[in-house]
């Protein structure tokens, strides 16, 4: 178990372990519309930092997660990750992944769900049920091993996915909003849980979030986007104390990096949230893989 | 957590224990065969006290004395023909099951397949495919099961590749995100994500498809063959005005439909339990 013993240091700014360099990301949609999710981004982030990407809909920060997880290509630029290809990164498994959605699978148990990338990456089977155990301990759910997803409440469920995301001890881990679908009370315990991990686990986390005060009780830094097409227009440094608790939440200086967020958000062209808020997400991959799943089938 | 104490494992164990949950089963379906014994009763009591000269219904007694008396022997042994039509019907299933699973792989897997194929099987999913129960029986033989079974097998492939086609491609776009991020091969990705995704399509499919069998079965073996079969009793004992043996039949082809239907039924529970059709299924 080397991950949790790996304590959690100051950012180190000599190793990036992602670096975006004047990428640009364009989709052509079915009738032949190009539509620029991001255009000209530029990104560094440093091992073990807590990176937030915050930006209206369709501002491509949920692209520009995918960039980083080889799960899209940019149309321009480069995207390295722990010094190599983004491909070669997603080949090596660097990173793990947690959506919106938990997508855990119905016909697996709880336990089942996170031994599913230890089974792939050919874990022997005693080792699976160890890391698969620690990794629900680590969230809590050390209870519920035998459990199907479909027992569980959503915020369960979103904490059985990011087991299963640590559970091959990946460096980086993506979260594309990950607590959007929970209630408010349930969402602030799980960036409690997820702040817990972080600084115990000492990961690099790139989280990609709708909240402001989700952004900012987590994050080392929070990217602020626009939209239309997606930029980075805002980079604000979070300088709270940690461990950060409900008590944070209260603080001057929280209520102060806040609104720093939202202004920059606002600068960021808050016309342009009300447009894309009615025109959908077409930054977003859903579409897209959907459409290549129908190409390109099981091929 | 509050949210542990919110999912307690209640919601899979039920509330009641087991005498709980047969009691419950027997209020579940007691409003269904109160039903249909009402019926019988009443089709019993009907033939026998309204005079219904011209048009021959057997009463429920009559056909039940009927099916016992040719059960095994007579001119029309029931037992026989219902194991006959049985067997081209479950033959029929398999090979139509089997053809479908595998054409449904081949378009899932490839897009030019699935383009060609899937509007075809659509389309001739829609065409009344009993249509060519003549020329089966006489491509392969008017008086070999095989003809019945071929029937059988074409009307159960269009709905097989159909569901299971769908089953195999309509995955969660971020489950595929997920299994490429593991940098999963497209093999790993049908064994551990597209075929159990496809498996309560499949079962769909099955269960449209056991119906099926038995229609064509029975339906093929109207336009000729051996007369030990349930198709032929019905349509020789008819025309012999023999009635009462003719609902035997029948009868006895609705049991074996059921049977089918329950099998099926009672193996999606055991492979698929997770699943949320199965799971509302209560009790």
């Amino acid at each position: 178990m080397t991950v949790l013993n790996v304590p959690h240091s100051t950012p180190d700014p000599a190793v990036p372990v992602v670096r975006i360099a004047a990428v640009d990301k364009t989709f052509v949609s079915d009738h032949a519309r190009v539509t620029t999710a991001l255009q000209g981004i530029d990104l560094e982030i440093r091992r073990g930092e807590f990176v937030s990407l915050i930006g209206p809909s369709g501002c491509g920060k949920s692209t520009l997660l995918r960039l980083i997880g080889d799960l899209v290509a940019p149309t321009a630029g480069r995207v390295l990750v722990n010094d190599k290809s983004a491909n070669r990164a997603r080949r090596d498994r660097d990173y793990g992944i947690v959506f919106q959605a938990p997508v855990l699978f119905d016909w697996r148990s709880v336990e089942d769900n996170v031994k599913l990338p230890l089974e792939l990456m050919g874990y022997d089977a005693a080792r699976r049920t160890a890391r698969a155990r620690e990794m629900l301990e680590l969230v809590e759910l050390g209870d519920f091993l035998h459990h199907h997803p479909y027992q569980l409440s959503g915020g369960m469920q979103q904490r059985v996915a990011i087991a299963r995301a640590l559970a091959f001890e990946p460096s980086i881990l993506l979260m594309d909003e990950p607590f959007g679908a929970l209630d408010e009370m349930t969402r602030e315990r799980m960036n409690q849980e997820v702040q817990r991990i972080w600084e115990r686990t000492g990961i690099t986390v790139v989280f990609v979030t709708h909240s402001i005060p989700e952004a900012v009780f987590l994050s080392s830094r929070v990217v602020v986007m626009s939209s239309r097409p997606g930029r980075i227009t805002d980079v604000v440094e979070i300088d709270l104390p940690r461990p950060r608790d409900v008590a944070t939440r209260e603080q001057r200086r929280y209520f102060e990096l806040v609104t720093a967020v939202r202004e920059a958000l606002r600068r960021g062209g808050a016309d342009a949230v009300v447009a894309d808020e009615l025109g959908g997400e077409p930054g977003t991959f859903g579409g897209s893989i959907d459409r290549a799943a129908v190409e390109g089938g099981i091929g | 957590m509050t949210s542990a104490a919110a999912a307690s494992p209640g919601r899979a164990t039920g509330t009641t224990g087991l005498a709980g949950r047969w009691m419950g089963r027997i209020w579940y379906y007691l409003p269904a065969v109160t039903v249909f014994a009402a019926a019988i009763g009443t089709w019993e009591l009907a033939v026998r006290n309204i005079d219904l000269r011209g048009l021959p219904i057997p009463a429920p007694s009559a056909i039940l004395t009927a099916l016992v008396d040719n059960w095994s022997n007579g001119r029309w042994p029931l037992a026989k023909a219902a194991e006959a039509t049985l067997f081209e019907a479950v033959g029929g299933l398999a090979i139509g099951t089997v053809l479908g699973v595998a054409i449904a792989l081949l378009t899932a897997r490839f897009a030019t397949a699935r383009e060609v194929l899937v509007p075809l099987a659509i389309g001739a999913s829609a065409v009344p495919i009993i249509a060519f129960a003549p020329l089966m029986n006489n491509w392969f033989g008017v008086l070999s099961p095989l003809s019945k079974m071929m029937i059988v097998a074409v009307l159960v492939f269009f709905p097989v590749v159909v569901n299971v086609t769908r089953g195999l491609t309509q995955v969660e776009p971020s489950a595929l995100e997920l299994m490429r991020s593991y940098a999963a091969s497209e093999w790993t990705i049908l064994r551990a994500l597209r075929l159990p995704n496809a498996l309560p399509y499949f079962f769909t499919a099955l269960k449209i498809g056991t119906t099926l069998s038995l229609i064509g079965a029975i339906v093929g073996e109207y336009f000729g063959g051996t007369s030990d079969v349930l198709g032929r009793v019905v349509v020789q004992s008819a025309s012999a005005l023999r009635f009462d043996v003719s609902w035997a039949a029948i009868v006895l082809a609705a049991i074996a439909g059921i049977a089918l239907y329950l099998v099926t039924v009672a193996i999606e529970r055991a492979v698929i339990p997770w699943h949320a059709s199965v799971r509302s299924l209560e009790p």
